[in-house]
C-alpha cells in the first residue's frame, strides 16, 4: 500500500518531456516533486501562471505571486503570466498535456464527482469542470477508499458530477487502473497488494488480466 | 452606486482585488447587490467585509470554501449562491467585452451546471450554452495604469480583471501607482484604456495572503 507521496511518485513517472501539466490541489500537487529533473516540463497553474517554481523563501514570498490553492510560489526561467479566460483558452484549447487531480469518486464509465457533498460541503467547483471537460489526458490521484472504508471507485457516482466519460487513469493508494468499455482494468498493484485486496476495495466493475505486475517506483 | 446593481470585481482568492472599492461599497452602504467574482474573499477580508454587512443578494462564483461566513448564509437562505465552473465564469466576462451574447463550453456538460440550457454536438462532442454576463460596474484592481485608462497587472494579480474591463457599462479601475499619460510604453499595455472608464490611484494595499508557503534557505 502506498501513502500520498507514494502515489504522487507513480504518477510523476506518467510525465513526459516537453509536457505542460496542470496540478490539482492535495495529492496532485505532490507530484512535482517526485518528477525527473533531467526532463523539461512546464506546470501551469490556472489563476494565471505557466512555469511555476517552489515555494519562495522565507522573507521573498509575494502576495501578486501566488498557485491556485492560494499558495505563495516563485516561477522558473521562460515562466509566463497571463489572465484568466487566456488560462482557460489553454485548458479548453487542448493547450496543457496532463490534467492530474483529486476525486471523491470516479464511475467505471470514467465519470469523476470531486466538488459537492449535498447539505455537507458546497465550496464550489473552482476550474474542476473546465479541466476535466477539455483534457485529453486526465489522471485521478486519490485513496481506493474513504474515510469510512467504502469504495471510491463506483459503477455509478453516487454525488453530483464533475464530469462525464472524461477519466481515462487513476493511481491509487492500491493500484494503477484504466478506465475501458468493459470497467476498471487493473494495470498495476501497489507494493505489497494482492489482487483480492483491490478487489474487496473495488465497488465497480474490476478487469484483471492474468499478470498484474507490482507498481514499480524508482 | 445604487442597491440592486450588479457588480463585477476582479482577483482570484485576496490576490489582485479591488481592494478600496470594495471598502467604499461598504461604507456607501449599497444593498442587495450581485456580485460575480471568482472567489467571496474570507471573513474579515475582500468580498467577506460585504458579506458581514449583509450588503450581498446574490454571488456569482467559481469557489466559495474560504469563508465561513459565507456558508452561514448560503445554508441559511440569506445569500443566494451561482456556482459556475472558473473557465465559464471568466469567458462569460470576456464575451460580455467582446460583444458576444453567448458561447459554447465543454465546461459542466451532463453535471448540474448543464440542467436547463442549451446543448450541442460540435465534432461528436457535447457543449453547453452559456450566456454573457450584463452588469452595472466593473471594479478591477491593476499595477500601473496612465490617465487615458491603460493598465499594467503584476504576477497573478491579473486573473479575472482583464476580461472584466470593458464588460459591464462602466469599468472603475484603482491602480497602485497613477501615471501620466506617455508614461507607460504601449508595447507593455495589458488593458487599453478604452475598456475602462474610470480610474485612481488606491490608498495603502495591504495585499493580504491567504496562504504564506515559504521554504527555508537551507533546505535548497
Amino acid at each position: 500500500m502506498l501513502d500520498k507521496n507514494g502515489i504522487a511518485k507513480r504518477i510523476a513517472k506518467e510525465v513526459k518531456d516537453g509536457y505542460y501539466v496542470n496540478l490539482g490541489i492535495g495529492i496532485p500537487t505532490l507530484v512535482a516533486n517526485f518528477v525527473r529533473d533531467d526532463i523539461q516540463v512546464e506546470f501551469q497553474s490556472e489563476n494565471g501562471v505557466l512555469g511555476m517554481g517552489p515555494f519562495p523563501f522565507e522573507g521573498e514570498e509575494d502576495a501578486d505571486i501566488i498557485n491556485a490553492g492560494k499558495q505563495t510560489i516563485t516561477t522558473l526561467p521562460g515562466a509566463s503570466f497571463f489572465d484568466s479566460a487566456t488560462s482557460f483558452g489553454m485548458i479548453r484549447g487542448q493547450h496543457v498535456h496532463l490534467t492530474i487531480l483529486g476525486a471523491m469518486e470516479v464511475s467505471e464509465k470514467g465519470d469523476i464527482a470531486n466538488w459537492k457533498i449535498p447539505g455537507k460541503m458546497v465550496k464550489g467547483m473552482g476550474g474542476a469542470m473546465d479541466l476535466v471537460a477539455s483534457a485529453e489526458n486526465i489522471i485521478v490521484a486519490m485513496m481506493h477508499t474513504n474515510r469510512a472504508g467504502e469504495s471510491k471507485l463506483l459503477k455509478q457516482c453516487s454525488l453530483p458530477l464533475t464530469g462525464v466519460g472524461c477519466v481515462k487513469k487513476i493511481v491509487t493508494n492500491l493500484a494503477v487502473l484504466e478506465v475501458t468499455d468493459e470497467g476498471f482494468l487493473l494495470l498495476e498493484r501497489a507494493p505489497g497488494t494482492t489482487v483480492e485486496a483491490i478487489r474487496a476495495a473495488t465497488e465497480g466493475t474490476l478487469v484483471v488480466p492474468a499478470q498484474v505486475p507490482e507498481m514499480k517506483l524508482d | 452606486m445604487q442597491d440592486g446593481m450588479t457588480f463585477m470585481l476582479g482577483g482570484f482568492g485576496l490576490c489582485g482585488i479591488p481592494e478600496n472599492a470594495i471598502a467604499e461599497l461598504v461604507r456607501l452602504g449599497v444593498k442587495d447587490i450581485t456580485c460575480i467574482s471568482n472567489n467571496a474573499g474570507v471573513d474579515d477580508f475582500g468580498l467577506g467585509l460585504l458579506l458581514q454587512k449583509h450588503q450581498i443578494k446574490k454571488m456569482i462564483s467559481s469557489y466559495v470554501g474560504e469563508n465561513d461566513e459565507f456558508e452561514r448564509q448560503m445554508l441559511s437562505g440569506a445569500l443566494e449562491v451561482e456556482l459556475t465552473p472558473q473557465g465559464t465564469l471568466a469567458e462569460k466576462c470576456r464575451a460580455a467585452q467582446a460583444g458576444f451574447p453567448a458561447f459554447y463550453t465543454p465546461a459542466g456538460y451532463g453535471t448540474e451546471v448543464a440542467e436547463g440550457k442549451e446543448t450541442r454536438e460540435f465534432n461528436g462532442k457535447m457543449y453547453v450554452l452559456e450566456q454573457a454576463y450584463e452588469a452595472d460596474f466593473s471594479f478591477v484592481k491593476a499595477w500601473k495604469g496612465d490617465e487615458a485608462g491603460n493598465l499594467i497587472f503584476k504576477g497573478t494579480a491579473r486573473n479575472f480583471n482583464p476580461a472584466m474591463c470593458g464588460a459591464a457599462r462602466i469599468t472603475v479601475a484603482e491602480v497602485e501607482e497613477l501615471v501620466p499619460a506617455g508614461s507607460l510604453d504601449p508595447n507593455h499595455v495589458h488593458v487599453p484604456g478604452i475598456f475602462v472608464q474610470r480610474i485612481f490611484q488606491g490608498k495603502a494595499y495591504e495585499k493580504r495572503i491567504e496562504q504564506r508557503t515559504v521554504r527555508k534557505k537551507e533546505d535548497a
